[in-house]
Protein backbone atom coordinates (compact mmCIF):
# COMPACT_ATOMS: atom_id res chain seq x y z
CA UNK A 1 0.00 0.00 0.00
CA UNK A 2 1.67 3.18 -1.30
CA UNK A 3 0.54 6.87 -0.45
CA UNK A 4 1.50 9.67 -2.87
CA UNK A 5 4.40 12.19 -2.01
CA UNK A 6 5.57 15.38 -3.92
CA UNK A 7 9.27 16.03 -3.84
CA UNK A 8 10.95 19.52 -5.09
CA UNK A 9 14.25 20.68 -6.09
CA UNK A 10 15.72 23.75 -4.43
CA UNK A 11 18.89 25.38 -5.20
CA UNK A 12 21.00 25.63 -1.12
CA UNK A 13 20.69 29.29 -1.18
CA UNK A 14 18.97 31.72 1.87
CA UNK A 15 15.68 32.29 1.60
CA UNK A 16 14.65 28.99 -1.21
CA UNK A 17 12.49 27.16 1.16
CA UNK A 18 10.99 29.87 2.74
CA UNK A 19 9.75 31.09 -0.82
CA UNK A 20 8.63 27.52 -2.19
CA UNK A 21 6.43 26.75 1.41
CA UNK A 22 4.88 30.09 1.07
CA UNK A 23 3.74 29.65 -2.26
CA UNK A 24 2.32 26.09 -1.53
CA UNK A 25 1.32 28.36 1.69
CA UNK A 26 -0.58 30.63 0.21
CA UNK A 27 -2.51 28.46 -2.21
CA UNK A 28 -3.99 26.75 0.42
CA UNK A 29 -1.65 23.88 0.37
CA UNK A 30 -1.15 22.09 3.87
CA UNK A 31 1.24 20.08 4.50
CA UNK A 32 1.29 16.81 6.52
CA UNK A 33 4.55 15.35 6.60
CA UNK A 34 8.09 17.01 5.31
CA UNK A 35 11.23 16.35 5.04
CA UNK A 36 14.41 17.88 3.92
CA UNK A 37 17.60 16.33 2.23
CA UNK A 38 20.32 18.76 1.33
CA UNK A 39 23.87 18.47 -0.19
CA UNK A 40 26.41 21.26 -0.45
CA UNK A 41 24.65 23.01 -3.29
CA UNK A 42 21.09 21.81 -3.57
CA UNK A 43 18.32 20.41 -1.39
CA UNK A 44 14.79 17.72 -1.92
CA UNK A 45 11.78 19.30 -0.19
CA UNK A 46 9.86 15.85 0.38
CA UNK A 47 5.93 16.48 1.69
CA UNK A 48 3.13 14.91 2.07
CA UNK A 49 -0.28 16.67 1.68
CA UNK A 50 -3.64 15.62 1.05
CA UNK A 51 -4.19 13.83 -2.48
CA UNK A 52 -7.33 16.41 -3.18
CA UNK A 53 -4.55 19.00 -3.59
CA UNK A 54 -1.90 17.28 -5.41
CA UNK A 55 -2.66 18.31 -8.95
CA UNK A 56 -3.29 21.92 -8.09
CA UNK A 57 0.35 21.82 -6.20
CA UNK A 58 2.23 20.61 -9.22
CA UNK A 59 0.75 23.05 -11.10
CA UNK A 60 1.31 26.06 -8.78
CA UNK A 61 4.76 24.83 -8.44
CA UNK A 62 5.23 24.25 -12.61
CA UNK A 63 3.96 27.82 -12.73
CA UNK A 64 6.34 29.21 -10.78
CA UNK A 65 9.27 27.17 -12.39
CA UNK A 66 9.99 24.31 -10.32
CA UNK A 67 11.10 20.86 -11.20
CA UNK A 68 8.83 18.63 -9.07
CA UNK A 69 7.67 15.33 -9.00
CA UNK A 70 5.06 12.78 -7.57
CA UNK A 71 6.16 9.39 -6.28
CA UNK A 72 5.08 6.82 -4.24
CA UNK A 73 6.30 5.98 -0.52
CA UNK A 74 4.90 3.88 1.89
CA UNK A 75 3.65 4.81 5.26
CA UNK A 76 3.83 2.82 8.08
CA UNK A 77 2.25 3.32 11.31
CA UNK A 78 4.59 1.90 14.86
CA UNK A 79 4.00 1.87 18.25
CA UNK A 80 4.97 5.27 19.35
CA UNK A 81 6.90 3.85 22.53
CA UNK A 82 11.03 3.16 23.20
CA UNK A 83 11.77 0.65 20.58
CA UNK A 84 9.11 0.76 18.30
CA UNK A 85 11.28 2.22 15.16
CA UNK A 86 14.08 0.01 15.61
CA UNK A 87 11.46 -2.69 15.46
CA UNK A 88 10.25 -1.44 12.54
CA UNK A 89 13.72 -1.24 10.84
CA UNK A 90 14.62 -4.96 12.14
CA UNK A 91 12.47 -6.27 9.57
CA UNK A 92 13.54 -4.48 7.35
CA UNK A 93 16.85 -5.06 7.71
CA UNK A 94 16.43 -8.98 8.29
CA UNK A 95 14.75 -8.88 4.83
CA UNK A 96 17.84 -7.17 3.19
CA UNK A 97 15.60 -4.14 2.21
CA UNK A 98 17.44 -0.78 2.72
CA UNK A 99 16.00 2.51 3.84
CA UNK A 100 16.79 5.32 0.84
CA UNK A 101 14.98 7.89 3.53
CA UNK A 102 12.74 7.79 6.05
CA UNK A 103 10.97 10.95 8.31
CA UNK A 104 7.81 11.39 10.27
CA UNK A 105 4.50 13.01 9.89
CA UNK A 106 3.70 16.38 11.62
CA UNK A 107 0.53 14.98 13.73
CA UNK A 108 -0.33 11.63 14.87
CA UNK A 109 -3.90 10.00 13.74
CA UNK A 110 -4.66 8.60 17.17
CA UNK A 111 -2.48 8.84 20.24
CA UNK A 112 -0.11 5.90 21.16
CA UNK A 113 0.70 5.59 17.27
CA UNK A 114 3.04 7.30 15.15
CA UNK A 115 3.67 7.61 10.98
CA UNK A 116 6.74 6.64 9.72
CA UNK A 117 6.87 7.88 5.19
CA UNK A 118 9.58 5.47 4.12
CA UNK A 119 11.01 4.95 0.68
CA UNK A 120 12.73 1.26 0.65
CA UNK A 121 14.65 0.58 -2.40
CA UNK A 122 12.54 -2.37 -3.45
CA UNK A 123 8.78 -0.53 -2.52
CA UNK A 124 7.19 -3.88 -4.07
CA UNK A 125 9.08 -6.29 -1.33
CA UNK A 126 8.67 -3.96 1.18
CA UNK A 127 5.29 -4.06 0.88
CA UNK A 128 5.35 -7.73 0.94
CA UNK A 129 7.08 -7.82 4.22
CA UNK A 130 5.30 -5.52 6.07
CA UNK A 131 2.21 -7.29 5.16
CA UNK A 132 3.86 -10.72 6.46
CA UNK A 133 4.79 -9.22 9.36
CA UNK A 134 1.37 -7.29 10.63
CA UNK A 135 2.91 -4.15 9.76
CA UNK A 136 0.21 -1.15 9.19
CA UNK A 137 0.55 0.80 6.50
CA UNK A 138 -1.75 3.68 5.79
CA UNK A 139 -4.10 4.12 2.56
CA UNK A 140 -4.46 7.63 0.64
CA UNK A 141 -7.17 7.24 2.31
CA UNK A 142 -6.48 7.56 5.74
CA UNK A 143 -3.88 9.86 4.99
CA UNK A 144 -5.91 11.86 3.52
CA UNK A 145 -8.28 12.14 6.59
CA UNK A 146 -5.92 12.98 8.63
CA UNK B 1 67.59 47.76 -27.86
CA UNK B 2 67.66 45.61 -24.93
CA UNK B 3 71.81 44.90 -24.87
CA UNK B 4 70.74 41.02 -24.93
CA UNK B 5 73.05 38.36 -26.31
CA UNK B 6 70.87 36.69 -29.00
CA UNK B 7 71.32 33.26 -30.56
CA UNK B 8 70.06 32.00 -33.85
CA UNK B 9 69.84 28.67 -34.73
CA UNK B 10 69.68 28.57 -38.17
CA UNK B 11 70.84 31.82 -39.47
CA UNK B 12 70.08 31.42 -43.18
CA UNK B 13 66.56 30.49 -42.75
CA UNK B 14 65.57 32.75 -40.06
CA UNK B 15 67.55 36.02 -41.21
CA UNK B 16 67.23 35.21 -45.12
CA UNK B 17 66.34 39.04 -46.82
CA UNK B 18 62.49 39.30 -47.32
CA UNK B 19 63.07 38.64 -51.14
CA UNK B 20 64.43 35.13 -50.90
CA UNK B 21 61.71 34.07 -48.54
CA UNK B 22 59.11 35.39 -50.74
CA UNK B 23 61.08 32.81 -53.55
CA UNK B 24 61.33 30.16 -50.92
CA UNK B 25 57.40 30.58 -49.96
CA UNK B 26 56.00 30.57 -53.15
CA UNK B 27 57.96 27.64 -54.75
CA UNK B 28 57.05 25.12 -51.65
CA UNK B 29 53.34 26.86 -51.31
CA UNK B 30 53.26 25.58 -55.14
CA UNK B 31 54.93 22.22 -54.15
CA UNK B 32 52.19 21.75 -51.76
CA UNK B 33 49.03 22.60 -53.53
CA UNK B 34 49.68 20.15 -55.74
CA UNK B 35 50.47 17.84 -52.95
CA UNK B 36 47.27 18.35 -51.47
CA UNK B 37 45.06 18.40 -54.74
CA UNK B 38 46.74 15.42 -56.08
CA UNK B 39 45.94 13.32 -52.81
CA UNK B 40 43.44 15.04 -50.39
CA UNK B 41 40.30 13.98 -52.72
CA UNK B 42 38.51 17.09 -50.14
CA UNK B 43 40.58 19.62 -50.57
CA UNK B 44 40.66 19.33 -54.51
CA UNK B 45 36.86 19.12 -54.73
CA UNK B 46 36.86 22.24 -52.59
CA UNK B 47 39.53 23.96 -54.79
CA UNK B 48 37.89 22.79 -58.38
CA UNK B 49 34.66 24.11 -56.88
CA UNK B 50 36.53 27.59 -56.97
CA UNK B 51 37.74 26.93 -60.19
CA UNK B 52 41.52 26.93 -58.87
CA UNK B 53 43.85 24.85 -60.24
CA UNK B 54 47.43 24.03 -58.50
CA UNK B 55 49.09 26.18 -61.03
CA UNK B 56 46.94 29.01 -60.43
CA UNK B 57 49.02 29.24 -57.24
CA UNK B 58 52.75 30.31 -58.30
CA UNK B 59 53.79 32.97 -55.47
CA UNK B 60 52.43 33.67 -52.00
CA UNK B 61 50.33 36.51 -53.22
CA UNK B 62 48.25 33.50 -54.64
CA UNK B 63 47.33 32.11 -51.35
CA UNK B 64 44.56 34.20 -51.50
CA UNK B 65 42.53 32.20 -53.88
CA UNK B 66 42.87 28.89 -52.32
CA UNK B 67 40.20 28.03 -50.10
CA UNK B 68 39.72 27.71 -46.60
CA UNK B 69 40.27 24.98 -43.77
CA UNK B 70 38.92 24.34 -40.62
CA UNK B 71 38.98 22.54 -37.49
CA UNK B 72 35.52 20.98 -38.00
CA UNK B 73 37.36 19.51 -41.33
CA UNK B 74 39.66 17.67 -39.09
CA UNK B 75 36.58 16.47 -37.16
CA UNK B 76 34.28 15.41 -40.63
CA UNK B 77 37.67 13.72 -42.15
CA UNK B 78 38.94 12.11 -39.34
CA UNK B 79 41.74 10.16 -38.75
CA UNK B 80 43.23 10.16 -42.12
CA UNK B 81 41.23 11.09 -45.04
CA UNK B 82 43.10 14.27 -44.86
CA UNK B 83 46.28 12.30 -45.04
CA UNK B 84 48.74 14.12 -48.12
CA UNK B 85 50.67 10.78 -47.83
CA UNK B 86 50.63 7.19 -47.96
CA UNK B 87 49.81 5.67 -44.18
CA UNK B 88 52.92 3.50 -43.99
CA UNK B 89 54.56 7.13 -44.47
CA UNK B 90 53.06 8.57 -41.57
CA UNK B 91 55.54 8.13 -37.78
CA UNK B 92 53.81 9.93 -35.48
CA UNK B 93 49.92 10.73 -34.58
CA UNK B 94 49.49 14.09 -32.32
CA UNK B 95 46.00 15.20 -30.97
CA UNK B 96 43.90 17.95 -29.45
CA UNK B 97 40.69 17.96 -28.18
CA UNK B 98 37.60 18.58 -31.03
CA UNK B 99 34.62 20.71 -30.97
CA UNK B 100 32.28 18.21 -29.55
CA UNK B 101 33.42 14.90 -28.56
CA UNK B 102 35.50 13.22 -31.06
CA UNK B 103 39.47 14.17 -30.70
CA UNK B 104 41.08 15.53 -33.94
CA UNK B 105 44.37 14.21 -34.79
CA UNK B 106 47.22 14.92 -36.97
CA UNK B 107 49.56 12.58 -38.96
CA UNK B 108 53.10 13.60 -39.05
CA UNK B 109 55.85 11.82 -41.38
CA UNK B 110 59.46 11.32 -40.65
CA UNK B 111 59.80 14.96 -42.42
CA UNK B 112 57.09 16.59 -40.44
CA UNK B 113 58.61 15.50 -37.44
CA UNK B 114 62.25 16.92 -38.09
CA UNK B 115 60.41 20.15 -38.97
CA UNK B 116 58.78 20.61 -36.05
CA UNK B 117 62.08 19.61 -34.13
CA UNK B 118 63.96 22.66 -35.88
CA UNK B 119 60.95 25.35 -35.49
CA UNK B 120 61.35 24.00 -31.16
CA UNK B 121 65.11 24.20 -31.39
CA UNK B 122 64.95 27.77 -32.77
CA UNK B 123 62.90 28.67 -30.65
CA UNK B 124 64.68 27.29 -27.41
CA UNK B 125 67.57 28.66 -28.62
CA UNK B 126 66.17 32.37 -29.37
CA UNK B 127 65.21 31.88 -25.26
CA UNK B 128 69.54 30.95 -24.98
CA UNK B 129 69.37 27.52 -25.03
CA UNK B 130 72.27 25.64 -26.26
CA UNK B 131 74.15 22.43 -25.93
CA UNK B 132 75.39 23.12 -22.63
CA UNK B 133 71.58 23.53 -20.79
CA UNK B 134 69.70 21.23 -18.91
CA UNK B 135 66.01 21.42 -20.45
CA UNK B 136 63.62 20.55 -18.02
CA UNK B 137 60.41 19.68 -19.65
CA UNK B 138 57.38 20.22 -17.74
CA UNK B 139 54.52 19.85 -20.64
CA UNK B 140 52.39 16.49 -20.50
CA UNK B 141 54.00 13.76 -22.69
CA UNK B 142 51.37 11.95 -24.68
CA UNK B 143 49.00 13.22 -27.72
CA UNK B 144 49.28 16.92 -26.35
CA UNK B 145 52.19 18.01 -28.60
CA UNK B 146 53.57 19.92 -25.69
CA UNK B 147 56.34 17.30 -23.76
CA UNK B 148 57.05 16.09 -27.28
CA UNK B 149 57.87 19.16 -29.09
CA UNK B 150 59.70 20.61 -26.45
CA UNK B 151 61.64 17.12 -26.35
CA UNK B 152 62.46 17.21 -29.88
CA UNK B 153 64.20 20.50 -30.02
CA UNK B 154 65.97 20.19 -27.04
CA UNK B 155 67.00 16.85 -28.42
CA UNK B 156 68.40 18.62 -31.52
CA UNK B 157 70.33 21.34 -29.74
CA UNK B 158 71.90 18.49 -27.89
CA UNK B 159 70.94 19.89 -24.64
CA UNK B 160 70.51 17.71 -21.51
CA UNK B 161 66.73 16.73 -21.75
CA UNK B 162 64.60 16.01 -18.65
CA UNK B 163 61.52 14.85 -19.60
CA UNK B 164 59.70 15.54 -16.49
CA UNK B 165 56.17 15.83 -17.82
CA UNK B 166 53.52 17.96 -16.00
CA UNK B 167 52.74 17.46 -12.44
CA UNK B 168 54.41 16.09 -9.05
CA UNK B 169 55.54 19.90 -8.15
CA UNK B 170 57.97 18.51 -5.47
CA UNK B 171 59.58 16.17 -7.54
CA UNK B 172 60.10 18.88 -10.33
CA UNK B 173 61.43 20.80 -7.91
CA UNK B 174 63.93 18.37 -6.43
CA UNK B 175 64.88 17.44 -10.08
CA UNK B 176 65.49 21.08 -11.12
CA UNK B 177 67.74 21.68 -7.95
CA UNK B 178 69.57 18.31 -8.19
CA UNK B 179 70.27 18.60 -12.20
CA UNK B 180 70.74 21.97 -12.09
CA UNK B 181 68.12 22.90 -14.84
CA UNK B 182 68.72 26.07 -16.67
CA UNK B 183 65.56 25.85 -18.55
CA UNK B 184 62.09 25.11 -18.15
CA UNK B 185 59.33 24.07 -20.88
CA UNK B 186 55.73 24.10 -18.99
CA UNK B 187 52.36 25.86 -19.56
CA UNK B 188 52.90 29.77 -17.93
CA UNK B 189 50.45 28.85 -15.11
CA UNK B 190 52.07 26.12 -13.77
CA UNK B 191 55.62 28.13 -14.38
CA UNK B 192 53.47 30.77 -11.40
CA UNK B 193 52.78 27.61 -9.58
CA UNK B 194 56.83 25.97 -9.56
CA UNK B 195 57.76 29.86 -8.78
CA UNK B 196 55.35 30.04 -6.07
CA UNK B 197 56.30 26.75 -4.11
CA UNK B 198 59.99 27.33 -5.01
CA UNK B 199 59.71 30.73 -3.23
CA UNK B 200 57.34 28.87 -0.29
CA UNK B 201 60.22 26.63 -0.11
CA UNK B 202 62.85 29.13 1.02
CA UNK B 203 64.61 28.48 -2.25
CA UNK B 204 66.57 31.26 -4.12
CA UNK B 205 66.16 31.60 -7.67
CA UNK B 206 70.34 32.48 -9.03
CA UNK B 207 71.56 30.13 -6.15
CA UNK B 208 69.29 27.13 -5.57
CA UNK B 209 67.54 27.33 -8.63
CA UNK B 210 69.67 27.19 -11.90
CA UNK B 211 67.00 28.37 -14.50
CA UNK B 212 68.08 31.12 -17.14
CA UNK B 213 64.89 30.76 -19.14
CA UNK B 214 61.83 29.51 -20.21
CA UNK B 215 59.42 29.06 -23.13
CA UNK B 216 55.62 29.02 -21.87
CA UNK B 217 53.08 28.30 -24.13
CA UNK B 218 49.78 26.22 -24.96
CA UNK B 219 47.53 28.88 -23.18
CA UNK B 220 46.66 32.39 -23.23
CA UNK B 221 48.92 34.85 -20.74
CA UNK B 222 49.57 38.65 -20.27
CA UNK B 223 52.70 40.58 -19.96
CA UNK B 224 51.78 41.34 -16.01
CA UNK B 225 51.89 37.00 -15.85
CA UNK B 226 55.52 37.41 -17.94
CA UNK B 227 56.25 39.91 -15.17
CA UNK B 228 55.79 37.92 -12.50
CA UNK B 229 57.22 34.50 -13.51
CA UNK B 230 60.27 36.47 -14.60
CA UNK B 231 60.41 37.75 -11.25
CA UNK B 232 59.72 34.46 -8.89
CA UNK B 233 62.28 32.55 -11.38
CA UNK B 234 64.68 34.94 -11.93
CA UNK B 235 64.17 33.77 -15.53
CA UNK B 236 63.77 35.04 -19.18
CA UNK B 237 60.17 34.28 -19.93
CA UNK B 238 59.40 33.56 -23.83
CA UNK B 239 55.63 32.66 -25.20
CA UNK B 240 55.58 30.31 -28.02
CA UNK B 241 53.22 29.74 -30.12
CA UNK B 242 51.48 26.39 -31.90
CA UNK B 243 48.61 24.02 -32.52
CA UNK B 244 48.38 20.42 -33.28
CA UNK B 245 47.34 20.82 -36.88
CA UNK B 246 50.14 22.90 -37.73
CA UNK B 247 52.70 20.37 -36.20
CA UNK B 248 52.93 21.86 -32.48
CA UNK B 249 54.75 24.27 -30.45
CA UNK B 250 57.02 26.31 -32.41
CA UNK B 251 55.17 27.49 -34.90
CA UNK B 252 56.31 31.38 -33.77
CA UNK B 253 58.40 32.47 -30.20
CA UNK B 254 59.70 35.36 -28.93
CA UNK B 255 62.96 36.11 -29.02
CA UNK B 256 64.67 37.41 -25.69
CA UNK B 257 63.85 40.85 -27.05
CA UNK B 258 60.14 39.53 -26.27
CA UNK B 259 58.47 41.82 -28.76
CA UNK B 260 56.13 39.40 -30.50
CA UNK B 261 56.86 36.12 -31.48
CA UNK B 262 59.04 35.33 -34.59
CA UNK B 263 56.85 33.17 -37.07
CA UNK B 264 58.69 29.84 -38.87
CA UNK B 265 58.39 31.44 -42.29
CA UNK B 266 60.57 29.32 -44.16
CA UNK B 267 57.69 26.39 -42.89
CA UNK B 268 54.33 28.32 -42.38
CA UNK B 269 52.95 31.61 -44.30
CA UNK B 270 51.10 33.40 -41.47
CA UNK B 271 47.74 35.75 -43.08
CA UNK B 272 45.81 38.04 -41.21
CA UNK B 273 42.24 37.77 -42.59
CA UNK B 274 38.85 39.45 -41.54
CA UNK B 275 36.73 36.72 -40.03
CA UNK B 276 33.79 38.26 -41.49
CA UNK B 277 34.37 38.72 -45.24
CA UNK B 278 37.80 36.36 -45.50
CA UNK B 279 39.72 39.25 -47.18
CA UNK B 280 43.15 39.12 -46.13
CA UNK B 281 44.50 42.21 -43.75
CA UNK B 282 46.96 44.50 -44.09
CA UNK B 283 50.42 43.82 -41.82
CA UNK B 284 49.43 46.26 -38.67
CA UNK B 285 45.48 45.20 -38.29
CA UNK B 286 44.18 42.99 -36.03
CA UNK B 287 42.12 40.24 -37.35
CA UNK B 288 41.88 36.17 -37.14
CA UNK B 289 45.57 34.55 -37.89
CA UNK B 290 45.25 32.05 -40.91
CA UNK B 291 48.25 29.56 -41.31
CA UNK B 292 49.59 27.49 -44.46
CA UNK B 293 51.64 24.60 -43.58
CA UNK B 294 54.23 24.84 -46.83
CA UNK B 295 57.19 22.12 -45.94
CA UNK B 296 54.79 19.51 -43.82
CA UNK B 297 53.92 16.05 -46.13
CA UNK B 298 51.71 14.28 -43.71
CA UNK B 299 48.37 16.08 -43.15
CA UNK B 300 49.70 19.66 -44.25
CA UNK B 301 46.74 22.23 -43.42
CA UNK B 302 46.34 25.24 -46.27
CA UNK B 303 44.88 28.34 -45.15
CA UNK B 304 43.94 26.74 -41.90
CA UNK B 305 41.70 29.14 -40.14
CA UNK B 306 43.24 29.24 -36.22
CA UNK B 307 39.88 31.76 -34.87
CA UNK B 308 42.71 33.21 -32.27
CA UNK B 309 42.58 36.82 -32.70
CA UNK B 310 46.21 38.77 -33.28
CA UNK B 311 47.83 41.33 -35.46
CA UNK B 312 51.43 40.68 -37.99
CA UNK B 313 54.60 42.91 -38.07
CA UNK B 314 57.31 43.40 -40.48
CA UNK B 315 59.28 45.79 -38.62
CA UNK B 316 62.88 44.86 -38.29
CA UNK B 317 63.47 43.42 -34.95
CA UNK B 318 66.41 44.10 -32.84
CA UNK B 319 67.58 40.39 -32.62
CA UNK B 320 68.62 40.15 -36.30
CA UNK B 321 66.12 37.77 -37.78
CA UNK B 322 63.73 38.77 -40.80
CA UNK B 323 61.18 37.04 -40.02
CA UNK B 324 57.75 38.66 -39.70
CA UNK B 325 56.46 38.15 -35.94
CA UNK B 326 52.76 37.86 -34.58
CA UNK B 327 51.75 39.93 -31.81
CA UNK B 328 50.39 38.08 -28.00
CA UNK B 329 46.95 36.49 -28.98
CA UNK B 330 43.69 39.12 -27.60
CA UNK B 331 40.93 37.26 -28.04
CA UNK B 332 38.66 34.42 -30.47
CA UNK B 333 36.49 35.06 -33.25
CA UNK B 334 34.84 31.80 -31.62
CA UNK B 335 33.86 30.52 -28.19
CA UNK B 336 36.89 28.19 -27.55
CA UNK B 337 37.99 27.83 -24.60
CA UNK B 338 41.43 27.10 -22.94
CA UNK B 339 41.63 25.37 -20.08
CA UNK B 340 44.87 24.28 -18.26
CA UNK B 341 46.29 24.31 -21.89
CA UNK B 342 43.52 22.00 -23.15
CA UNK B 343 41.01 23.57 -25.69
CA UNK B 344 37.09 23.59 -24.77
CA UNK B 345 34.50 24.30 -26.83
CA UNK B 346 31.01 24.72 -24.64
CA UNK B 347 29.92 22.46 -27.58
CA UNK B 348 31.76 19.86 -26.11
CA UNK B 349 30.00 20.30 -22.78
CA UNK B 350 26.71 20.20 -24.62
CA UNK B 351 27.17 16.70 -26.76
CA UNK B 352 27.95 15.28 -23.25
CA UNK B 353 24.38 16.88 -21.44
CA UNK B 354 22.25 16.46 -24.81
CA UNK B 355 23.29 12.78 -24.69
CA UNK B 356 23.52 12.00 -20.66
CA UNK B 357 19.77 13.60 -20.33
CA UNK B 358 18.43 13.14 -23.34
CA UNK B 359 17.98 16.88 -23.84
CA UNK B 360 19.92 20.37 -23.72
CA UNK B 361 19.63 21.75 -19.99
CA UNK B 362 20.59 25.21 -19.88
CA UNK B 363 24.02 25.30 -18.71
CA UNK B 364 26.94 27.38 -17.74
CA UNK B 365 30.90 27.82 -17.61
CA UNK B 366 32.34 29.43 -15.41
CA UNK B 367 36.22 29.09 -15.55
CA UNK B 368 38.25 30.55 -12.46
CA UNK B 369 41.84 30.64 -11.67
CA UNK B 370 42.39 29.36 -8.05
CA UNK B 371 46.40 29.15 -7.45
CA UNK B 372 47.80 29.80 -10.51
CA UNK B 373 45.40 26.82 -11.57
CA UNK B 374 42.27 26.86 -14.27
CA UNK B 375 39.28 25.91 -12.92
CA UNK B 376 36.04 24.89 -14.74
CA UNK B 377 32.50 24.36 -13.22
CA UNK B 378 29.92 23.56 -15.25
CA UNK B 379 26.49 24.99 -13.81
CA UNK B 380 23.36 22.16 -15.19
CA UNK B 381 19.70 23.74 -14.49
CA UNK B 382 17.93 21.26 -13.16
CA UNK B 383 15.33 19.27 -15.85
CA UNK B 384 12.49 17.07 -14.82
CA UNK B 385 14.38 14.00 -16.57
CA UNK B 386 17.08 14.68 -14.02
CA UNK B 387 14.95 15.25 -10.83
CA UNK B 388 14.91 12.18 -8.43
CA UNK B 389 12.90 12.14 -4.92
CA UNK B 390 16.24 10.67 -3.70
CA UNK B 391 19.87 12.28 -2.63
CA UNK B 392 21.64 9.29 -4.21
CA UNK B 393 19.90 8.92 -7.80
CA UNK B 394 20.44 12.73 -8.52
CA UNK B 395 24.06 12.58 -6.92
CA UNK B 396 24.62 9.46 -9.43
CA UNK B 397 23.34 12.23 -12.55
CA UNK B 398 25.88 14.27 -11.09
CA UNK B 399 28.91 12.08 -11.09
CA UNK B 400 28.04 10.64 -14.94
CA UNK B 401 27.93 14.06 -15.94
CA UNK B 402 31.10 14.79 -14.56
CA UNK B 403 32.85 11.45 -15.81
CA UNK B 404 31.71 12.15 -19.33
CA UNK B 405 32.72 15.66 -19.57
CA UNK B 406 36.39 14.07 -18.09
CA UNK B 407 36.57 11.52 -20.78
CA UNK B 408 34.74 13.74 -23.57
CA UNK B 409 37.06 16.77 -22.95
CA UNK B 410 39.97 15.48 -20.93
CA UNK B 411 39.89 17.80 -18.12
CA UNK B 412 38.18 17.63 -14.44
CA UNK B 413 35.33 19.87 -14.19
CA UNK B 414 33.01 20.54 -10.56
CA UNK B 415 29.37 19.98 -12.03
CA UNK B 416 26.56 21.74 -9.70
CA UNK B 417 22.75 21.59 -10.22
CA UNK B 418 20.94 24.87 -10.09
CA UNK B 419 17.18 25.66 -10.14
CA UNK B 420 15.25 25.83 -13.30
CA UNK B 421 15.60 29.19 -14.93
CA UNK B 422 18.57 30.38 -13.07
CA UNK B 423 20.77 30.73 -15.86
CA UNK B 424 20.32 34.13 -18.20
CA UNK B 425 18.36 33.95 -20.90
CA UNK B 426 18.79 36.04 -24.09
CA UNK B 427 17.02 36.27 -27.56
CA UNK B 428 20.20 35.44 -29.43
CA UNK B 429 23.06 34.11 -28.64
CA UNK B 430 23.31 32.21 -25.13
CA UNK B 431 25.64 33.70 -22.58
CA UNK B 432 27.25 30.29 -21.95
CA UNK B 433 30.87 31.40 -20.78
CA UNK B 434 31.61 33.37 -17.65
CA UNK B 435 35.52 33.85 -17.85
CA UNK B 436 36.85 35.50 -14.27
CA UNK B 437 40.56 34.52 -14.62
CA UNK B 438 42.74 37.15 -14.29
CA UNK B 439 45.77 36.88 -16.53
Amino acid sequence: MFIKQLSVFLENNPGTLRAMTELLGRGGVDMLALSIADTQSFGIVRTIINSSQIDDAMTLLRENGYIAKVNRVICAAVPDRPMGLSELLAVIEESKLSVEYMYSFLRAAKPGTAHMILRLDDGKKAEEVFEEHRIKMLSQEDVDKM
Amino acid sequence: MSGKKHLIYNPEKECMSRDEMHAWQSAKLAETVRREYENVPMYRARMDAKGVKPEDIRTVEDLKYLPFMEKTDLRDYYPFDLLASPRSEIVRIHGSSGTTGKPIVSGYTRNDVDVWSEMMARTLTAAGCTKDDVVQVAYGFGLFTGGFGAYQGADKIGAMVVPMSSGNTQRQIMMMQDLGATMLCCTPSYATYLGETIREMGLAPGKDIKLKAGCFGAEPWSEAMRVRIEELLGIDACDIYGLTELGGPGVAFNCLEKDGMHINEDHVIAEIIDPATGEQLPYGEKGELVFTSITKTGMPMLRYRTHDICSLTDKPCACGRSTIRMSRITGRTDDMLIIRGVNVFPSQIETVLVKTQGVAPHYMLVVDRVNNSDTLEVQVEMTEEMFSDTVGQIENVRRYITEQIKSVVGISAKVTLNAPKSMPRSEGKAKRIIDNRKL
